[in-house]
């Protein structure tokens, strides 16, 4: 006898709106349904609608925690279809936003699985520290979370010189903060208890259902395309690719807090190197007709970006596969098995984020254990 | 002053509802809580449920899905109530202005007591909201 647990889409577990639909028999969680797209708002349809240069601000509110990697996929993407190459200097200036943004994103992350898990404390501290690289975000770019800063051929504002010792000074204090939590999330009891064994993707499942980002290396699968596919200032700097063995809760986050130190790395180096001249080439926005993939490497995983131009100031078409998306499918082998009390964390431990994900209406359903269908069968209800 | 009304100018209790957003707001909301503006020291503190919410926060545009829960979360709430748009989408509608599935500004689907302009504001900016409201009680 099953009892069906509804989580959404007003939930003090989600920070946005979506409805999960839990199958238990007792404490254990037998099935999922997600029923997606209650932010559904049609950008694809009013990108199609729009010219090159407003898609630009359009992008950047796919998603408040990631905007500035969907700007700059789809200024890479728009750049490739005109046939233009950014200077230099502009794809530094990218590359140390996204991973400004990288680290935003994991540190949020940080203190909402601990507020998951009840650990208040560290949620605030996290959240504290946060605000180290939002001011950072704030010098360089003039906004706390939407930045602005892309355009199509480069960047609108320039990195000055006068900014790189506080910068370095911010980058110093989030260190000492992310070294201190990376030792916390390895040897904290609370943290070792609730996450060690729970939500566990093993590395047959994350390829079978296409993980992207931290979750597929968690489960150690190497995949990351600013190693794989270089693009901007990526193929000159130099970082390591963190996995993890596990498959775990616990993995999950320990990747994403070794990513931390990584990006900090990352802008480091690109500060250090950013070369000089001017950060932003002209272009002709009137594309004749053409198509083109892009693909980045935002803070959840796999970005893709695909543009079709028909010879106007404005697109075709424009799709955008963000990572979530590819994620949910691991859910399934993720939950079964797993207890209410796991939820929220499990739920956490793929970093959704529905904002991003949300262009596209999907209803998912499966039965879990509890029963399975053979196609044949399901055949025969058709009739 | 009566008791009930001097009691409630103090404390509310807040219920934050993304009706559709991009989470560059909820994020703001979620920091003014947190210790650098840390307004949770006047007792300002995020809940869970309907219920016990004395201020809804709305983000993001409405959409058609998350219309009908709106209105019920708004109904479900206990008066007095009050209700800050933050962000331009419940303002205006933001860059979603024109999209097929948004219904448009927040106020023609609920009534609402202060809008924060910005995308995103501050969270200095919402607190601030916050502390208007809370005078109109």
């Amino acid at each position: 006898m099953t009892f069906v647990v509804p989580v959404g889409p007003q939930h003090p577990m989600l920070k946005e709106p979506e409805f999960f639909r839990f199958e238990v028999k007792g404490e254990e969680i037998v099935g999922v349904d997600i029923r997606l797209g209650y932010a559904h708002r049609g950008i694809e349809e009013a990108l199609s609608r729009r010219s090159y240069k407003h898609n630009v601000y359009l992008c950047e509110r796919i998603c408040g925690i990631c905007n500035v990697v969907h700007s700059t996929t789809y200024c890479q993407t728009v750049e490739q279809l005109a046939g233009v190459e950014p200077p230099e200097r502009a794809k530094y200036i990218r590359a140390i936003l996204m991973e400004l943004e990288r680290i935003h994103s994991h540190l949020l992350w940080l203190g909402v699985a601990a507020h998951q898990i009840g650990f208040n404390t560290l949620f605030m501290l996290a959240w504290r520290d946060r605000e180290y690289v939002m001011d950072l975000r704030e010098l360089i770019s003039g906004g706390r979370v939407h930045s602005a800063m892309n355009t199509i051929g480069g960047v609108r504002r320039d990195v000055r010189s006068e900014h790189v010792p506080t910068m370095l000074r911010g980058l110093d204090k989030l260190e000492q903060s992310a070294r201190y939590y990376t030792d916390l999330w390895g040897s904290d009891r609370t943290i070792l208890a609730r996450c060690t064994n729970v939500g566990v993707l093993s590395k047959d499942d994350a390829i079978k259902f296409c993980a992207v980002g931290p979750l597929a290396r968690a489960s150690d699968v190497k995949v990351d395309i600013r190693k794989d596919d270089p693009y901007g200032a990526y193929g000159a700097l130099s970082f390591n690719v963190i996995t993890e063995q596990e498959g775990d809760v616990w993995a999950k986050g320990m990747v994403r807090l070794r990513e931390i130190l990584e990006s900090i790395k990352i802008v480091r180096q690109a500060l250090k190197e950013l070369p000089s001249g001017p950060v932003r080439t002209p272009v002709e926005l009137k594309i004749p007709p053409n198509e083109t993939v892009e693909r980045t490497e935002a803070p959840r995983g796999e970005l893709i970006y695909y543009i079709r131009s028909n010879g106007t100031d404005t697109p075709e078409r424009v799709r955008v596969r963000t990572p979530t998306y590819g994620n949910f499918a691991s859910m399934k082998s993720m939950f079964a098995g797993g207890t209410v009390a796991e939820i929220p964390i499990v739920m956490w431990s793929i970093d959704p984020c529905f904002g991003c994900n949300d262009r596209i209406t999907l209803v998912d359903s499966h039965t879990g254990k509890a029963r399975v269908v053979s196609f044949d069968e399901l055949r025969r209800w058709k009739k | 002053m009566g008791l009930g009304r001097f009691f409630r100018k103090k404390s509310p209790w807040l219920l934050h509802f993304n009706t559709g957003g991009c989470n560059g707001c909820d994020i703001e909301v979620i920091a003014a809580l947190t210790p650098r503006y840390d307004v949770e020291r006047f007792g300002m503190v995020l809940k869970g449920s309907p219920r016990h919410a004395d201020i809804l926060i709305v983000t993001g545009p409405v959409t058609k899905q998350t219309k009908d829960r709106l209105i019920r979360i708004y109904e479900q709430m206990p008066e007095p109530k009050m209700v800050v748009g933050v962000g331009s989408c419940p303002a205006s509608g933001c860059a979603f202005y024109d999209c097929y599935n948004v219904v448009g500004p927040l106020d023609k689907v609920i009534p609402v007591d202060a809008y924060v302009p910005g995308c995103p504001p501050k969270p200095e900016a919402i607190i601030f909201a916050l502390v208007k409201a809370l005078e109109k009680v």
